[in-house]
């Protein structure tokens, strides 16, 4: 492509189109907000709006009490993702947004699994927590509640393995994630 | 001082110079406020009214239009001029009182959740939880309506706060770490751009209504001159490049293009190896079906907005600013490459096959009968082509798009991106608040017409003299047509009728009424109405069943155009 600096005309032949970008993959978005009445609202609706699906999502306060940092999940085949990064920014309360690169992302998510646990089986339970390093939280006759952290698939993993069990309940955070390195997320 | 006092001196530190509303329980402290506060307040007989007058005004002038309203059925009356001014980029502020906050969330009487309402609809907006926010609220309310791509902003004020004893000082930083407009243009891909335009065969330069609000049609019109590039505008943009030079028609200038545009406009987007658009945004009524728009052109996309860019036709050249300063840059780079313009000869003469062959054009009526189209262009004889034209929405507003040759840009107010009828009269009335130095005709259509007529009362009390032409076709005009073309013909309640009788309506609401019906005279009763003082309304028949042409029917390509 006829470099801007040149005085060659360019040729329209060469020019690609940029934008309306499906990636195919999960994307992490990581914003950090204005921490103001509404907020959430104004994204949440947002993605309504525009027919974008949130998979997951997270909001908690950040070192700084004026700011909240959001952290969401979607998915990328089915959004242009550039659509929603430009459409979230012109929220006035949207200070940054980050598109997080997974191989560039530490991620975590903690869940809490209240599985059936009456008699034999509950020693096997035991060993795959220890396996999935979860912990036991409570402990009664009939069940036990199990805490794990980590990756979403791990977290998925787990519960493939526990479902025989007979899984009660389960509650997911949603994903939060920061960037690697020494850089800010 | 009380905090609405303090509003009226934020509204005057902003420049503001008038206010469209109406009062009610939960303002009433804003309007006592009034009765000191040195702005001029102009009681509106509904709350649209007020809101649709506060974008005329902003259409007209350039700057913030201010609208007021009551909580509840006030602010809930004031949805269709938000979101109007929301899909065509009109700077308005809204302020609407709020019920006390001990009965917030109770619903208290006329409570309704105005900020939760006008979410999807507004730039942004600004719930007031404390009385020391709001002399910042409203200045940055300002600031966020009028700057980068301009909206409408609203704020909700309680009533209890309202009435708070608060210290005024003047805001004159206004704090929004999440809100800076890119401007300037990436001068990279500005010359960029320049080098695609130099070695395009077949360039059109396709300009919306972002180059009327950033004030940059002379900036557009030199860019054009700057070699002979073909111009077409959208519905918003009518005026931003003018049609007519002294009476003799631009020779750039290929009309207003999509679905009722000219031929010569909507086949050279088709051809079209390079496209311009400066402040556009590909709307489905530009575009036809999107697969088959423009199939062989690049695109160099220039928005303020960075979300339109690659929205619905992905640009090979984005660029993200002002238009005015990026079409500026781009003449420089451009004239530098110092292109041939005999490349374009071939090209123009396509386009030139294309005027001959497809003028716009109408069979004129063998007797005296008014055709439709023949009253635009009487209107435009009757002004000499200087008049600030609203419209409402319809095949009226379609034909006083084709046929009254904009010659500079904010003399066309329409409602565009919303389509709401009953937009004309209200938006009159507040550009000729705005510029009370010009005529400022609404071309209305009788069913839209009826939708704000009440305005009327307040335009003869103001002594606001708007002149309203009813194109009176006795039919919702456009669904007819659609029905006609469309559904076999099969008229479902289209027909309005002959009610109400608008020379008698006119005279009840104290403005002059008249009814034309000879197109012999056309001209000269339509400058008597207009050298009538104050508000004056007509009644002009003309012919039932014409239609809107040439047109592209919704969804298809532009090279199926009929009519
Ligand atoms: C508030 C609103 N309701 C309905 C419509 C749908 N609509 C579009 S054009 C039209 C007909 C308008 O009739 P009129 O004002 O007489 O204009 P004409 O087409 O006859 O010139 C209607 C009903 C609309 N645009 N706005
Ligand atoms: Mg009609």
């Amino acid at each position: 492509m006829g470099e801007p600096a040149t005085k060659e005309p360019l040729s329209l032949e060469e020019l690609q189109a940029s934008g309306n970008l499906r990636t195919g993959r999960k994307h992490v978005l990581s914003i950090l907000v204005e921490n103001k009445s509404g907020v959430l609202t104004r994204i949440a609706g947002l993605f309504a709006r525009r027919g974008f699906n949130i998979d997951t999502l997270t909001v908690g306060p950040t070192d700084d009490e004026r700011i909240s940092r959001v952290t969401l999940t979607v998915d990328g085949a089915l959004h242009p993702i550039d659509q929603v990064t430009k459409q979230l920014h012109k929220l006035i309360n949207v200070l940054k947004i980050r598109d997080l690169e997974p191989a560039d992302t530490v991620s975590r998510e903690l869940a809490l699994f209240k599985i059936s646990a009456d008699g034999p089986q509950r020693g096997e339970l035991m060993q795959i927590t220890e396996i999935f390093r979860g912990k036991v939280v409570d402990v009664t006759k009939r069940s036990i509640i199990v805490e794990v952290t980590g990756t979403t698939e791990k977290i998925e993993a787990f519960e493939s393995m526990v479902r025989p069990f007979g899984l009660i309940e389960m509650m997911r955070t949603g994903e939060i994630a920061i960037a690697r390195g020494r850089g800010e997320t | 001082m009380r905090a609405v006092d303090a509003v009226m001196e934020c509204l005057k530190a902003e420049g503001v110079d008038v206010v469209f509303g109406l009062p009610g329980g939960a303002n009433l402290p804003t309007y006592d406020a009034f009765v000191d506060g040195g702005i001029r307040h102009i009681l509106v007989r509904h709350e649209a009214g007020g809101g649709h007058a506060a974008q005329g005004y902003a259409k007209a002038t350039g700057k913030v239009g201010v609208a007021f309203a009551t909580s509840g059925p006030g602010a809930t009356n004031l949805i269709t001029p938000i979101c109007d001014a929301m899909m065509d980029s009109v700077p308005v502020v809204f302020i609407t009182g709020q019920v006390r906050t001990e009965l917030l969330g109770t619903d208290g009487f006329q409570e309704a959740d105005t900020i939760g309402i006008t979410m999807p609809i507004v730039k942004h907006s600004f719930m007031i939880q404390n009385p020391l926010e709001i002399p910042r609220a409203i200045h940055e309310a300002f600031h966020i309506a009028r700057s980068g791509r301009p909206g409408p902003v609203l704020v909700d004020i309680p009533q209890d706060l309202s009435r708070a004893d608060i210290p005024y000082e003047p805001v004159s930083d206004v704090r929004l770490p999440g809100y800076q407009p890119t401007l300037e243009g990436n001068q990279k891909q500005i010359r960029q751009a320049a080098k695609a335009l130099a070695s395009a065969q077949r360039p059109v330069i396709y300009a919306g209504g972002g180059v009327v609000n950033a004030n940059a049609s002379e900036e557009l019109i030199e860019f054009a001159r700057s070699d002979r590039f073909p111009v077409t505008t959208t519905l918003m943009g009518l005026g931003a490049y003018p049609a007519q030079v002294d009476g003799t028609a631009d020779p750039q200038w290929l009309g207003m293009l999509g679905m009722h545009g000219t031929r010569a406009a909507n086949y050279a987007m088709d051809e079209a190896d390079l496209i311009c658009a400066v402040g556009a945004r590909f709307d489905d009524r530009v575009t036809g079906k999107l697969s088959e728009f423009a199939p062989r052109a690049k695109f160099i996309h220039i928005d303020v907005d960075p979300a339109e860019i690659s929205k619905n036709v992905p640009a090979h050249i984005p660029i993200v600013g002002d238009a005015k300063h990026v079409l500026a840059k781009l003449v420089v780079e451009y004239r530098a490459l110092s292109a041939d313009p005999a490349r374009l000869a071939q090209w123009w003469e396509r386009i030139e096959g294309w005027r001959e062959k497809y003028p716009l054009g109408y069979e004129d009526s063998a007797d005296s009968e008014i055709k439709p189209q023949y009253m635009v262009q009487a209107l435009y004889e009757a002004t000499g082509g200087q008049a600030i034209v609203t419209s409402d929405v319809g095949q009226h507003q379609m034909w006083a798009a084709q046929y009254y040759d904009f010659p500079a840009p904010r003399r066309w107010i329409n409602s565009g991106g919303l389509g709401t009828m009953g937009f004309g009269l209200p938006a009159a009335m507040g550009a000729a608040v705005g510029c009370p130095d010009q005529l400022v005709c609404c071309i209305a259509g009788d069913g839209s017409v009826q939708m704000n007529a009440q305005e009327l009362a307040t335009c003869a009390q103001e002594q606001i003299p708007i002149k309203v032409f009813i194109m009176n076709n006795g039919y919702l005009g456009m669904v007819r047509q659609w029905q006609e073309l469309f559904w076999d013909g099969r008229y479902s309640h289209v027909d309005t009728g002959k009610f109400p009788d608008w020379v008698k309506l006119a005279e009840a609401y104290g403005a002059t009424g008249m009814r034309f019906e000879d197109k012999g005279t056309l001209v000269e009763d339509m400058k008597r109405a207009i050298a009538t003082d104050g508000p004056v309304v007509v009644d002009v028949k003309v012919t039932r069943e014409e239609n809107t042409y040439p047109m592209i029917p919704a969804g298809q390509a532009a090279r199926e155009m009929v009519g």
